[in-house]
């Protein structure tokens, strides 16, 4: 084929396409846009293969319990009754916990290394957090239960039930036996986890920001913080937003840590201070030992219910960032 | 091009040699038996030593075990994808029925699991009374100082507190043999949570993944109660309590104890060996133990194959059981040696 295509080549006048083509082989264009087309279709081809394969897989428990799964309270490998009700909440729960603790922290440190720290110190820090985000979960697992859970169990708990407790609604949320185990432990431990890479993201972000937009907000009379904080962080909003959801996909999915020190009860209590469940952790801990084919099928399921959850809060962030680029501040 | 061809004749010189060199090597390793296995962790230790030690003597068997969980090991070897498998439960009746072959269990050693708690002020071993473990994993005993525990434990000074209970996270052996001894005994247990089970619907209490995460809990937090293997708790010297059995007394758990359970009921095991004998009749047995089997095809195609699996298992059951106590694996009792030496000739 090829050695065809070269005699013809030779035969035909310069600008006719084969001639062309081989050209750009040359130069090595065509074989570029090939080759990064072949991997970007391969990620493609594996998001789709691993969708399928839960789908397949969870078969058996789709058709037996449909859409009931979602809300159904009850995990009973003895009785083949599986519902992924609690370990949805939990998941949702102990991320939000962990959002919440983390992006102030987070977003402040940032502001912090990029803007107001001295070079030499930003960079050394920077270099540390960047550290703290290539530990192994397991460790993270082991801090928490050896610092996190005791110091909740004996200060922070008791702590929060006698102040917070007792407050009307609120209230609700820090009350009932406080084993140190439980929904705000893994979401503390989880924050602990996910701040390195909102601090590291963010502070790329906000270097990007070019000098001239910090120059003119001071030359408007705007004092160090006005400038960094009406000009600079809006002007950074998508690449921070980028970073809080990176954070949100590892609380999401993070297993190990949260078997941890969560408490690993299928329960859906309003207190943050009982223990719960997540839906990475469940799989974690019972896949080995699944035997029945229904049992087996609803953990694939739960897999596929994790994968909708990201899907669907991925979404929802690329609304809210293309609702706050609609919203003005940085231009186009 | 001459390049490209050169490149090609070069490769191909490569490949013959490499041919030519692997291929003796290849018919010399034609008489090795490669045996692949997978399931159980809780009997790991044990297995890995036996295996080891009989491929010293046997240096042409060579058996591979995963220790991937029970589940995992029946599944693999319904793929067909292990040429044995190993679990701390036996196979169900909907299990075998769903295999497409025939598959014969062979226990191999046995294996307790013990209570061990953490209460403020209290340092003695303490008694549990069936009813009152059932009771506190049930949910309904709630408090140390309940008179079903404070009855059996005439001196000790219980608080008032209230009961952690801690059961294991992961899906495991260990809360098979616990979960079937709370089944014997709790009628309630049986029609709430129901039968035995690796995972089940726990009514009360927190979870620990392993038995160092069981130990963790209840190490960590005032008044816990949980329930861990006789071997992890011997090996890290934790306290553990006794336990009243059948006969109504109470035991504390050794392996002694442990070999007697399976003895006692050596008459009534059946000739599948799918028996439970957690509650085993006599007053030396201690109450919550098990057996743990390793799954053999009925039918092995393979000969050399089928000739190693009944060679291990010959071995198995007389030279191995001497590295049980030393790994803290209680022995096989002789009665149930016999029968299994005889239902080796069932492998064909």
């Amino acid at each position: 084929m090829s050695a065809a295509a070269s005699t013809i080549a030779h035969e035909v006048p310069p600008q006719a396409g084969p001639r062309a083509f081989l050209h750009r082989l040359r130069q090595g264009d065509e074989i570029a846009h090939l080759l990064t087309l072949t991997f970007a279709a391969v990620i493609l081809l594996l998001t789709s293969m691993l969708v399928y394969e839960l789908w397949r897989n969870s078969h058996l428990s789709r058709t037996q319990f449909g859409w009931a799964f979602f809300w159904t309270k009850v995990w009973d490998p003895n009785f083949d009754d599986f519902g992924a009700a609690p370990f949805i909440y939990g998941t949702l729960v102990t991320s939000a916990v962990a959002l919440v603790l983390a992006v102030p922290l987070g977003l402040a440190s940032a502001i912090f290394l990029s803007e107001l720290a001295p070079r030499n110190v930003s960079d050394v820090i920077s270099f540390l957090i960047d550290l703290l985000a290539a530990v192994p979960s397991v460790i993270y697992g082991l801090l928490g239960i050896f610092i996190v859970v005791p110091l909740m169990r004996t200060t922070i708990g008791p702590l929060l039930i006698n102040t917070v407790g007792n407050l009307p609604y609120l209230g609700a949320l820090f009350r009932g036996p406080n084993y140190g185990v439980g929904f705000l432990t893994a979401g503390i431990v989880l924050a602990i986890m996910v701040v390195p890479f909102i601090i590291s993201v963010s502070r790329e972000v906000l270097l990007t920001v070019p000098r001239e937009q910090r120059e003119a907000a001071m030359a408007l009379g705007a004092t160090r913080w006005e400038s960094t904080w009406q000009v600079v962080v809006p002007w950074a909003r998508t690449g921070i937003m980028g970073s809080i959801f990176l954070a949100l996909a590892r609380a999401l999915g993070e297993t190990m840590a949260v078997t941890m020190v969560i408490g690993n009860a299928a329960a859906i209590k309003a207190s943050l201070l009982s223990p719960g469940d997540t839906i990475a952790s469940t799989i974690a801990n019972q896949f080995t030992e699944a035997t029945g084919d229904l049992y087996l099928s609803s953990l694939i399921e739960l897999g596929l219910v994790l994968f909708l959850i990201t899907f669907i809060l991925n979404g929802l962030a690329r609304i809210l960032i293309v609702a706050t680029e609609r919203g003005g501040g940085r231009p186009a | 091009m001459k390049k490209a061809l050169l490149v090609v004749w070069l490769m191909m010189l490569t490949l013959a040699l490499s041919m030519a060199l692997t291929a003796p090597r290849a018919a010399a390793q034609g008489g090795t038996v490669n045996i692949n296995a997978a399931g159980a962790t809780f009997p790991y230790p044990i297995y890995s030593k036996w295996f080891d030690v009989y491929h010293q003597a046997h240096p042409n068997v060579q058996i591979n075990y995963q220790s991937i969980g029970s589940g995992g090991g029946i599944r693999q070897l319904q793929a067909g994808t292990v040429d044995f498998g190993a679990s701390d439960g036996p196979m169900t009746d909907d299990q075998l029925a769903q295999s497409k072959f025939k598959i014969l269990h062979f226990p191999t050693v046995l294996g307790a699991v013990v209570p061990t708690y953490n209460i403020a002020g209290v340092s003695g071993e303490l008694n549990f009374t069936q009813k009152a473990l059932a009771g506190i994993y049930l949910g309904t005993i709630s408090k140390w100082n309940d008179p079903e525990i404070a009855k059996a434990n005439p001196g000790v000074n219980l608080p008032s507190s209230d009961i952690v209970v801690v059961h294991r996270s992961d899906g495991s052996g260990t809360s098979y043999i616990w979960t079937d001894f709370l089944a014997k005994v709790s009628d309630d247990w049986k029609n709430k949570v129901g039968k035995a089970a690796t995972s089940v619907n726990w009514p009360v209490g927190l979870g620990g993944k392993g038995n160092e995460g069981v130990t963790g809990l209840v190490k960590q937090t005032p008044n816990a109660i949980g329930y861990i293997e006789l071997i992890y708790a011997v090996q890290n010297n934790i306290p553990y309590g006794k336990v009243q059995n059948a006969a109504g007394k109470f035991v504390k758990a050794d392996l002694a104890g442990v070999t007697a359970a399976a003895a006692a009921d050596a008459k009534s095991i059946p000739d599948d060996f799918r028996v439970s004998i957690t509650n085993a009749p006599g007053p030396k047995v201690y109450p919550i133990s098990s057996f743990t089997w390793l799954l053999i095809p009925a039918q092995i195609q393979d000969a050399a194959k089928r000739d190693a699996i009944r060679d291990f298992l010959k071995w198995m059951l007389t030279d191995g059981q001497k590295f049980n106590e030393g790994l803290t694996y209680a022995q096989l009792p002789k009665e149930v040696i016999a029968r299994e030496t005889r239902a080796i000739s069932l492998i064909q």
